[in-house]
């Protein structure tokens, strides 16, 4: 499967389900209420009697997700980002988490480009509620193509597992075979003045910002970060010795994701400056996810200001 | 019907003695260490006894047969009666519940199923959260034409809990004709009487409403109580695609006459006086012996679990 155009990032995770549903009689999918629009729709066609449809009832439906992972099944379990982690969150940590069940909770309408549905169901704290359980790992995929290899990977990965899928259409930016393991970070563009680390949606926004401080003559390296835990510490830790600063970006908050996982890594390992681009403490909107992302301080333009504030900052080798 | 010893085909009195040590050990592991939930746990000796003494398909040589039981307990904050009923029939040595909710021990204050991951199907103890997950347990027996049957274990105040009503939902839009839920129908919760804090009642009749075959018996009768765990209310076989409930009318405290439908037992340890007291109450258990004092030392320090 591969996407060339512009394509949501959750098409990439339904048709991923798609081929796991044949491979592996252990694939098991969940939704509550919401299968179309997270693509599981597909899946629930081809394989109905390993579709379980759980209605409006998340809690229950990761409670019973656990249950399906210690009889054996791989459970994917989808609905929106607000609704699995927060809403969810008690049988997240206790019946997933706790008990290292193997449960993938997949799930759409992460970050703020949800469009006019508003604040309740933006989610700009998953990643950092996720974050916090031992031992769950934490993938945000950039692209279809990388949804699509993303999810394949979950379902091979022994443990729970969050699998974060933005809403709205991104540019391609990974191909069918860029390699994608879980935990180990993709460098998109070489540079040693600057490092942007970024997730999700967020990475195209990176590569632009560093094709316009390329014209400047600055050499930005972009890393894709698609895994937010367990980070790839020695990505993170080389970009710090080589370039002296970095920025990163998220369509999160930044409380507690990506940029805060950095920021505690290399201010323990390697203190260079640290800009943060995200979502600075406050609930979202309603709005088109392009005028939202402008108001909320998420653009390219946002990104290379912050990145020229890392600049000054950095120490002069 | 009469129901008597002969029409069930079950030891009454090897079920009623092991009860009997069941409230014995609950006494002797919570004022041991100090701490625990002594009330709830007293209360459904009766119902660990018979599911591990008698109604349970499940070998502690075959921790991995695929058509094995599952039992999934719930209210988790009662384990102490799980962990005997463990160890009485061979899953667990009898010494480790020396080791309960101590350091390093296997026999966490609430059920840990990293901790003991071929007996704990999962770990539970904030209420409402194991029922779904042996409905996910159910489900995947039922994809894979197990004959095992799930058998879970909720506390009546538990069920004040949203989730439960969801699960309730579940297993009958999804017909888990292969789970049987077991309410442990005391009355009472931490602040008081159920019915006084958030009332259940009419509880049968909503059961019922929700698509459910639901049986009352008296949790304590162990003929009345094993006839209700292994036959339907209509006398129809168990392929029925409904999920059953039984609602067993337990007594909070049962055994202890000091403790006996006082609230205040729910999670108070008794003192070393009372725990005396206790145990004369409840007597001595023909044809079982009080766990002895720890001798593997191993078992003090032991990790516990694979992972």
């Amino acid at each position: 499967m591969i996407f060339e155009k512009p394509a949501p990032i959750r098409d990439g995770f339904g048709n991923a389900l798609l081929e796991l549903g044949e491979k592996d009689p252990r694939v098991v999918v969940l939704t509550a209420d919401l299968s179309e629009a997270i693509r599981v729709h597909w899946f629930a066609e081809k394989f109905p009697h390993r579709f379980f449809q759980m209605g409006i009832a998340e809690s229950d439906m990761v409670g019973t997700a656990a249950g399906l992972a210690v009889a054996g099944k791989i459970p994917f379990v989808t609905t929106f980002a607000a609704f699995a982690t927060s809403l969810a969150n008690t049988p997240v940590r206790v019946s997933v988490a706790y008990n290292q069940a193997n449960v993938k909770i997949a799930t759409s309408h992460g970050g703020v480009c949800v469009g006019g549905d508003g604040a309740t169901h933006q989610s700009i704290e998953d990643i950092a509620l996720m974050r916090v359980l031992p031992g769950m790992t934490i993938v945000v995929p950039c692209d279809a193509n990388e949804a699509y290899r993303a999810t394949l990977a979950a379902a091979e990965y022994e443990g729970p597992l969050y699998l974060r899928l933005g809403r709205i259409a991104t540019p391609i930016l990974t191909k069918a075979h860029t390699p994608f393991k879980i935990g180990k970070a993709q460098v998109l563009a070489q540079g040693n003045d600057l490092a942007i680390i970024a997730c999700g949606a967020m990475v195209g926004f990176a590569l632009e910002a560093a094709q316009l401080l390329d014209k400047k003559g600055l050499r930005v390296r972009v890393i894709n970060m698609h895994t937010v835990k367990p980070l790839d510490h020695s990505a993170v830790l080389k970009a710090a010795q080589e370039c002296g600063a970095l920025v990163t970006m998220e369509e999160h908050s930044i409380i507690g994701g990506l940029g805060s996982a950095v920021t505690e890594l290399v201010a323990e390992k390697y203190p260079v400056p640290v800009e943060r681009v995200g979502i600075r403490d406050v609930f979202g909107e309603s709005g088109e996810p392009h005028e939202i992302l402008e108001k909320y301080g998420l653009t390219t333009k946002d990104l290379v200001k912050a990145c020229k504030r890392a600049l000054k900052r950095k120490e002069p080798k | 019907m009469v129901q008597t010893a002969e029409s069930v085909k079950l030891d009454i009195d090897h079920i009623k003695e092991m009860a009997t040590q069941i409230r014995r050990d609950v006494i002797r592991m919570i004022a041991g260490v100090g701490s625990g939930h002594p009330g709830g746990a007293l209360g459904a000796a009766e119902i660990f006894a018979l599911l591990y003494g008698g109604v349970l398909r499940v070998d502690p040589r075959k921790l991995k047969d695929p058509h094995r039981d599952r039992f999934v307990l719930s209210n988790g904050h009662i384990c102490a009666a799980f962990y005997s009923a463990l160890s009485l029939k061979g899953f667990l040595p009898r010494e480790e519940l020396n080791t309960f909710r101590r350091i390093n021990s296997r026999l966490q204050g609430h059920p840990a199923r990293v901790k003991l991951p071929d007996l704990v199907e999962t770990s539970s103890g904030p209420l409402g959260q194991g029922f779904s997950v042996a409905n996910g347990i159910a489900l995947a027996l039922k994809l894979d034409g197990s004959r095992g049957r799930v058998y879970s274990l909720v506390g009546d105040g538990e069920i004040q809990e949203g989730q439960v009503w969801e699960a309730l939902m579940t297993a009958a839009q999804h017909r888990l004709g292969n789970l049987t839920l077991i309410v442990s129908y005391n009355g009472l919760q931490i602040d008081g009487e159920v019915r006084k804090i958030k009332n259940l009642m009419p509880l049968k009749a909503k059961f019922e409403s929700f698509g459910w075959e639901c049986v009352e018996t008296d949790g304590h009768d162990v003929v009345a109580l094993y006839q209700a765990l292994t036959e339907p209310a209509g006398g129809n076989p168990m392929s029925t695609d409904k999920p059953r409930a039984i609602l067993a009318h337990t007594v909070m405290g049962k055994g202890v006459p000091f403790m006996e439908n006082k609230a205040v037992w729910h999670g108070t340890c008794p003192t070393p006086a009372q725990a005396e007291e206790a145990l004369l109450a409840i007597g001595k258990a023909k044809g079982f012996e009080d766990y002895p004092a720890l001798s593997n030392p191993d078992l003090s320090t032991r990790k516990g679990g694979k992972r």
